[in-house]
């Protein structure tokens, strides 16, 4: 029994942005756990509702445009980027029925697709400020995400090879006998790491970089439209981790759980690594960063499809 | 490569550490004797006040935050106010190095949070203890050679009595 479209959409937006917003909470909590402190623990009970006093703040906050900015395109920016995020959330499976675009033929395509469109954000917001930091933040932003791009798709295709379809269900249920991971483990370790590049998080930050830049691309920003850019790196985070639960840990497959919280517990493991990555690791300089892309990352996703490639034609009967 | 993974593990065994972060208006930290927090003036053994505006404190303190007037009864010197602002003041103990008499004196208590900045000011009423606070045993005028009524020159303890510098007698 599928249920319908409307319901579907609803529960994912609700589920959707009440996570973000408590991801804030999550990750201080556990910033702070891995640091030998406590994080915000004051309001409610371990401090949960301190996303929503952040939110009434945010809410709250003078609306400030600065007078030498592109205005219309500086109200667009943050936007985009939610809406990106969003989009592709649209055709992660949570379960074998529940995803709102149903079964899309072309699911993988449509991510890197909205993924891609999310530069623009990025680039827009740091070339709308009309400041030298949010410039130089969107970029590093831009050369990052395209060339982090490239190979975030390029690693994925041992899991389309192998499945024989771009569709994200059909990949789910290819991996009823053995998750992509052990198969795929070099294309996993790449897009990984191209998925934090991709949604900016430590320790491939650059494009903020607080300590050269002040804050990057969003350095001009405040009140809400700050606070789309942080709900939809949150969602990023969540949508990285959905996708990568999705092509290589199983999606919804699992035991003796019911299919929904087999994704819920993988893609919040996935999100929890996000965060012990950032409590553990340093920012690489900006010319490593794009070395590891180029001259490491790039080339083994091509020997990735390579080797998948032979691996198939020997398998293939006749 | 080796070495990422390995920091990525020892940060994910700061899971099973003890918090550092004392959480404070439910648990108290526990302050030393001489933890350098409000600043208050002691007494000598018989109840006065051991100050006797002497101004070395006023002089030592780097921002200025201390200001008192000398006066003077009985021989003996103490401070007509004594001032301290604490909005200033950077609590860093040289005016307790200075006083030659123990009276001022920092203690472990740094909970003097006011809404008006001016309440910050504590004059001499608000700034003096009835105890000795940590020297329990000295008063400066049973040891100086200062004299005031019902203790000549040479009485103090260990003290001897002034030489005639006129006689030749040994």
């Amino acid at each position: 029994m599928t249920p319908p479209p409307l319901v579907v959409i609803a529960a994912t937006l609700v589920v959707l942005l009440g996570l973000a917003t408590m991801l804030t909470w999550v990750e201080r909590r556990l910033l702070g756990l891995w640091q030998d402190r406590y994080g915000p623990n004051r309001v409610g009970p371990g401090g949960l509702f301190q996303a929503v006093a952040d939110g009434i703040k945010i809410l709250f906050k003078q609306d400030w445009i600065p007078p030498f900015a592109d205005r219309p395109v500086f109200v667009l920016a943050p936007a985009i980027g939610m809406m990106t995020v969003l989009l592709a959330f649209g055709v992660i499976p949570v379960t074998a029925l529940w995803s709102i675009a149903g079964d899309l033929n072309v699911g993988l395509l449509f991510v890197f697709a909205t993924m891609g469109l999310g530069v623009y954000s990025v680039v827009l917001a740091g070339w709308a400020s009309n400041s030298k930091y949010a410039l130089l933040g969107g970029m590093r932003a831009a050369a990052q995400m395209i060339s982090y791009e490239v190979f975030m798709g390029l690693s994925t295709l041992g899991v389309v090879m192998t499945t024989g379809s771009f569709s994200l269900r059909d990949i789910v249920q290819a991996q009823a006998g053995l998750w992509f991971v052990i198969p795929q483990c070099l294309g996993f370790v790449v897009f990984l790491m191209a998925g934090i590049a991709e949604t900016h998080r430590l320790p491939f930050d650059l494009p903020e970089g607080e300590n050269e830049l002040g804050a990057g691309f969003h350095t001009e920003y405040s009140g809400m439209k700050f606070g789309m850019f942080f709900l939809s790196e949150y969602a990023g985070i969540v949508l990285v981790s959905a996708l990568v639960t999705t092509l290589y840990l199983g999606g919804w497959q699992g035991p003796v759980l019911p299919p929904a919280l087999w994704f819920a517990a993988k893609t919040g493991a996935l999100v929890c690594l996000f965060i012990l990555l950032r409590a553990a690791l340093p920012r690489p300089r900006y010319d490593q960063l794009m070395a590891l892309g180029w001259k490491i990352l790039l080339p083994l996703s091509l020997l990735n499809i390579v080797a998948t490639g032979a691996v198939l034609l020997l398998r293939a009967p006749g | 490569m080796f070495g990422i993974l390995r920091t990525l593990w020892l940060t994910f065994l700061h899971m099973g550490h003890r918090r550092v972060t004392v959480g404070y208006p439910e648990t108290r930290p526990a302050l030393p004797p001489r933890y350098r927090g409000r600043i208050i003036l002691s007494r000598d053994p018989d109840g006065l006040e051991r100050c006797v505006a002497c101004n070395l404190c006023a002089v030592a303190c780097p921002v200025d935050c201390i200001s008192l007037q000398k006066a003077e009864q009985d021989g003996r010197w103490y401070p007509e106010y004594f001032r301290i602002n604490f909005s200033r003041c950077i609590f860093c103990g040289f005016c307790e190095e200075a006083c030659p008499t123990y009276a001022i004196q920092l203690t472990p208590d740094f909970e003097m949070s006011e809404y008006v900045r001016p309440n910050l000011v504590y004059e001499k009423e608000d700034l003096l203890i009835s105890g000795t606070g940590k020297y329990p045993d000295y008063s400066f005028y049973r040891v100086s050679g200062v004299e005031i009524p019902g203790k000549d020159k040479g009485e103090a303890e260990r003290e001897q009595p002034p030489v005639d510098v006129r006689s030749l007698l040994p």
